[in-house]
This record gives C-alpha cells, sequence and structure tokens, in this order.
C-alpha cells in the first residue's frame, strides 16, 4: 500500500478532475449535497433532464468504488455504530449543507479553487465546528 | 451529451474518494482532531482537488461549456447568517460520523448498515431543510 498522503494526493486530483469535466462540460459546479439535495427537496425534480443528470452522477458516485474494490482492497469506513450518533450526524449534514447551500464538495474543492469569499468562509466553519466538536464529543465526552 | 459529463464526473469523484481514503470516517476525524492523532490526509485530497479546479476556472475564461448553456455567475461577495450557521451545523455532523455528502454515498456499497442510516438521516435533514431555512428567516430582521 502507498503511504496515504500519496493516495490522498492520488485521489485529491481525480476528485479536482470530476469538478473539473462537470464545470467545463455541463456548465455547473459539483457539490454533491446540492445534488443530492435538489432530488431530495424537488427543486431539482422540476426539470427532466436535470433530475436525471443528478440521478446518473449519483450513479457514478455510487459504483465506481464497486469497481476498483478488487483492484484497491476491502473499504472499511470504520463507521461509528451508535445508531443515535449517526442519525444526529446524518440529519445535521442534511441540514447545515441546505443552509449553507453547500459542503466539502462545492464550497470547498469548487469555491476555494475560484477564491470565492463564501466558499472559503464555509470551509473555515465548518473545519473550525467539527474540530470543536471532536474536542466536546471525543476528548471531554468521550462518546465518539 | 450532459448525461455523459455527469456520469463521468460522478464515476471520476466516487472513483477519487475511494482512492483517497476519504470514505474512511477515520480519516476525517483524525483531520479534525488536532488535539488527538492528527491525520493530514484530508489536507492532501483537498489541495490534489482545487489544483485541476484552479485550472478548469481559468479556462472558464475563454471557452462556453461544452454541452452548452452558461458557466456559474461570479461568487456572491456577501456573507449572511444562513451560510455561517448552516457551515457550524455541517461541521458538528460532519466530524460526529465522519462523513460528509460524497463520501457518504460513495461508501453506500460497502458502509453497511451504519452508512445506510446516516444518508437516510440525511435525507431527512435536508427534507426540513427548507422549513428551517424559512424559519431562521422570519426569526430576526434581515440585515
Amino acid at each position: 500500500m502507498q503511504p496515504e498522503w500519496i493516495m490522498g494526493l492520488i485521489g485529491g486530483l481525480l476528485i479536482g478532475l470530476a469538478g473539473a469535466v462537470f464545470l467545463l462540460g455541463n456548465g455547473r459546479i459539483m457539490g454533491a449535497s446540492g445534488i443530492v439535495g435538489g432530488l431530495v427537496d424537488g427543486s431539482g425534480r422540476a426539470d427532466r433532464s436535470d433530475m436525471w443528470q443528478r440521478i446518473v452522477f449519483l450513479a457514478g458516485v455510487f459504483v465506481t468504488p464497486v469497481l476498483l474494490m478488487p483492484f484497491v482492497g476491502t473499504p472499511d469506513t470504520n463507521a461509528t455504530s451508535n445508531i443515535a450518533v449517526l442519525i444526529a450526524a446524518g440529519l445535521l449534514v442534511g441540514v447545515g449543507t441546505r443552509l449553507a447551500n453547500g459542503c466539502t464538495s462545492g464550497h470547498g474543492v469548487c469555491g476555494i479553487s475560484r477564491f470565492s469569499f463564501r466558499g472559503i468562509i464555509a470551509t473555515v466553519f465548518y473545519i473550525l465546528a467539527g474540530g470543536l466538536t471532536m474536542v466536546a464529543f471525543r476528548h471531554l465526552l468521550g462518546v465518539i | 451529451m450532459r448525461l455523459f459529463f455527469s456520469l463521468l464526473s460522478g464515476a471520476l469523484f466516487g472513483a477519487g474518494l475511494y482512492i483517497s481514503g476519504m470514505t474512511d470516517t477515520n480519516k476525517v476525524q483524525g483531520w479534525l482532531d488536532v488535539f488527538g492523532a492528527w491525520d493530514p490526509t484530508l489536507a492532501f485530497v483537498m489541495g490534489g482537488a482545487i489544483l485541476p479546479m484552479m485550472v478548469a476556472w481559468r479556462m472558464t475564461r475563454s471557452m462556453r461549456p461544452i454541452a452548452g448553456g452558461q458557466f456559474p455567475p461570479a461568487p456572491m461577495p456577501e456573507l449572511d447568517r444562513r451560510l455561517i450557521i448552516g457551515s457550524v451545523l455541517f461541521g458538528m455532523g460532519w466530524a460526529l460520523a465522519g462523513l460528509c455528502p460524497g463520501p457518504s454515498i460513495a461508501s453506500l456499497s460497502f458502509g453497511g448498515i451504519e452508512g445506510l442510516v446516516f444518508v437516510l438521516s440525511m435525507g431527512v435533514g435536508m427534507l426540513f431543510a427548507p422549513s428551517v431555512r424559512a424559519r431562521l428567516d422570519s426569526m430576526v430582521p434581515a440585515e
């Protein structure tokens, strides 16, 4: 196995390439929360073509890891089995990304790369909030 | 054409998330856990992803989208309450589970019941987001 930072860099370049294809091909910003959220709340279902672009994109995200598994190795998400934590986290991520209109891909990757002030500020705030949450829930409360 | 670019982009995104290890919640929580066993992998992923995107944004100056239409307008300069509050809530959830929207979809096939519970909860959160947004906007008079 390669050192983890090399795999991170290679994977990161692929993520950036994905965003570049979405932008230069379709003229859209590749934001995972926006693509999923539009399907969930209906705003991305009004236009049929738009809806199918979202579905096909997500199908690609879902299926590719399955195809790569024989070559890259058996993955493990190491996710907590604490259902209450998973539900709380999912709700927070769902509401938060839609309020902020973006997540790590939209604000982080696509926003920072165009020096978007909102993207940079959003990234600063979600990383700070994440860091403080680790302090509170791992080091003080020991929940995660 | 649009469907092709969407599928290609999704496939590259899924591959990148998977290869980079971002579907491993330990790496995400490790990055955020500055006072624990800090894991810098996420910084390499972010940096690696931003580079091709910087080139792509530069290319938008001298071309049109291949499948037609317009590129997104210039980013808005103003900050607002939604952006800050939303990002704080997202960051909390991101740290609690070590998952964000992209990797949670990319790991659905091998993430077991835990991944499914997270994605379904995220969907419920997204479903409630418009009403939370409306409440937030009506709570305090607009600046």
